[in-house]
């Protein structure tokens, strides 16, 4: 009779569980599951607006998909994302496992690490808009940047950056850089740190020089962190929006060379042509949803007992 | 001959060591300057008049950072309602966040029930997705529900927040033992009230990081607030610093373009100094442990 009672008292305390997930779950699916499954419902269809006439919604099949892809848009806007992606990455990682490496290093010693950590991570949490307007206001054809290079004498006159497709692909990229590049260290300084130390100190009575223990040991280690941090941050490249919307007013001009994915997306949302941005979006989830089983795969699945 | 050769090594090592701090400082410097000189730049702006703008940079601020200020607050762009909304909107959101984050972290760690790992495993799976592949869906679905140009599918949704599940139920696994919840229930404790009393209190420097962040982020999201509200005296800043960028900048006054960007930045800015340890703290967390 005690081990019913038991029982009984053990389905009753875990029946809380399901209680305690209710409020996850039903905001879940209205703010999210629905959400996604009426945007793959809407790529389905032929739904826009043409001046004053509402087109549709008729359903069309695949069509959304197949005018995306073969009016180039998808592609041209996917290579503009990633190249402004790749110019912010290239330092990001290598600047980051630089300082990492020496934030870590227990020879150097170095002085004054609090103070860097918390410089270099502070451009994270700026809001990229107003960082993006700043950049705008900073870099326009009479601002300071102007006015100091031209001062100097490193030019004659006002450089036009905003009219330059790689003037502002580069700025895009090199903002990125800037807010992300203090993240990426503290992350990588976290998976540096777990690292046994009696490797090192092996490596160090083998007589190894710094740069032998930084591409032997230390790199070699760090692999499935630096695949996290690549994939995540490939994720957030996919997701570059703020940054050059602000910058170049959600032209994404010159000749829409700094136009991205999701830039792309807001365009159609805003002219709710529903079809096009349907499928984009659809697009981008099998991407990013490809992306994030790998960072499940390398990180979370272990963490499921 | 073998000491020699030892002690010379030790030298050379000592100087090569010594020639790395140095380049290491350098660097460093570099990057620091790199990462601050943007506010720099914008604070001494903030502080000149129009005119003095339209001549040149000056690396002396000026006097007009008042005068600036009182011109943006009686501006065409209502910065400080749109700091407000900003205020209620990640306000609430963070709150929400953390407290129903905890609840779900709860749920799992405390709980048997049929299905456990497969909902875990499931939350972990829709961490990554963005929130604008299913914009599209969000803004049609809110119109049907008549939310649009309305706070809530702005606060609301941060009740299901995977990333910031995550952490507390990490924070969980080391900080809360389950025994503690086995005495509390000894005690007469009802569930609920253990968890509201009993484990949110101890939760609390993991709820401090997350609603930080979460905080922060909502502070700063600037797309799906642009796509819900309409109304001007409902908009957050991000949305009011994008109209800036979309009106014909250049006859505004541009120490009042300044004042209203580091009216923007600099509340985080006060924020994070006094709370850099923490914050610092709290990056890793949610990422690979090895």
């Amino acid at each position: 009779m005690s081990d019913a009672r038991k029982k009984s008292k053990v389905v009753s305390y875990n029946k809380w569980g399901y209680i305690f997930l209710a409020p996850f779950f039903i905001v879940w699916v209205i703010f999210q599951f629905i959400p996604l499954a009426t945007t793959i419902y809407n790529s389905f269809f032929e739904n826009y607006r043409s001046g004053l006439t509402q087109i549709g919604p008729n359903f069309v099949g695949l069509k959304n998909f197949v005018t995306i892809v073969t009016n180039g848009d998808l592609i041209n806007y996917s290579k503009n994302t990633l190249i402004m992606w790749i110019i912010g990455f290239i330092p990001q990682i290598f600047f980051s496992l630089l300082l990492a490496a020496w934030f870590t290093d227990p020879s150097l010693r170095l002085k004054a690490q609090r103070f860097f950590k918390t410089v270099i991570y502070l451009p994270n949490l700026i809001m990229a808009s107003a960082f993006s307007m700043l950049f705008f206001t900073l870099f326009s054809d009479n601002g300071p940047i102007n006015s100091i290079l031209v001062n100097i004498g490193l030019l004659s006159q006002p450089f036009k950056f905003m009219s330059n497709a790689t003037a502002v692909r580069c700025l895009v990229g090199f903002m990125n850089f800037v807010m992300w590049f203090g993240n990426t260290t503290i992350l990588l300084m976290a998976g540096m740190m777990g690292i046994d130390q009696s490797l090192f100190e092996a490596a160090e009575v083998d007589g190894a020089t710094a740069t032998e223990v930084f591409w032997k040991i230390t790199l070699p280690i760090l692999r499935p962190i630096l695949v996290y941090v690549l994939i995540t941050s490939l994720i957030g490249g996919l997701q570059m929006f703020d940054v050059p919307q602000i910058l170049t007013n959600g032209t994404g001009d010159p000749a829409r060379s700094s136009m991205t994915l999701i830039m792309y997306l807001n365009k159609h949302l805003f002219s709710k042509n529903f079809g096009m941005g349907g499928a984009l979006s659809v697009f981008l989830f099998i991407i990013t949803g490809i992306l994030s089983l790998i960072v499940f795969r390398i990180s979370y699945a272990g963490e499921v007992k | 001959m073998s000491e020699s050769t030892l002690k010379g090594k030790g030298t050379s090592k000592g100087l090569n060591v010594h020639v790395r701090r140095t380049i290491a400082y350098v660097v460093l410097i570099l990057l620091s300057f790199l990462c601050l000189i943007w506010f720099y730049i914008l604070f001494i702006n903030s502080t000149r008049s129009n005119s003095g703008l339209k001549s040149g940079f000056t690396i002396v601020p000026g006097a007009y950072l008042v005068q600036n200020f009182t011109n943006m607050l009686h501006g065409t762009v209502p910065v400080l309602n749109g700091m407000l909304n900003s205020v209620i909107v990640a306000g609430l959101s963070a709150g929400l966040c953390v407290y129903f984050s905890c609840m779900t972290a709860y749920a799992i760690h405390a709980y048997n029930f049929k299905g456990k790992k497969a909902i875990f495993t499931f939350i972990l799976m829709i961490m990554m997705i963005p929130t604008q592949v299913t914009a599209l869906g969000f803004i049609t679905f809110m119109g049907k529900l008549k939310l649009m140009d309305s706070f809530i599918p702005l606060i609301i949704p941060s009740i299901a927040a995977p990333v910031v599940f995550f952490y507390m139920k990490q924070y969980m696994d080391s900080n809360l033992p389950l025994s503690l919840l086995e005495a509390a229930r000894i005690d007469g404790c009802g569930e609920f009230r253990t968890f509201n009393s009993i484990v949110l209190p101890l939760m609390k420097p993991a709820i401090a990081v997350e609603a930080i962040f979460t905080f922060v982020s909502s502070w700063n999201n600037y797309f799906t607030p642009a796509l819900i509200l309409s109304t001007d005296k409902k908009k957050t800043l991000p949305i009011l610093i994008a109209q800036l960028r979309s009106a014909d900048w250049l006859k505004f006054d541009m120490g009042v373009v300044y004042v209203t960007i580091a009216f923007s930045i600099f509340p985080v800015i006060v924020v994070y100094l006094f709370l850099s340890k923490y914050i610092v703290g709290g990056v890793t967390a949610g990422g690979v442990k090895e």
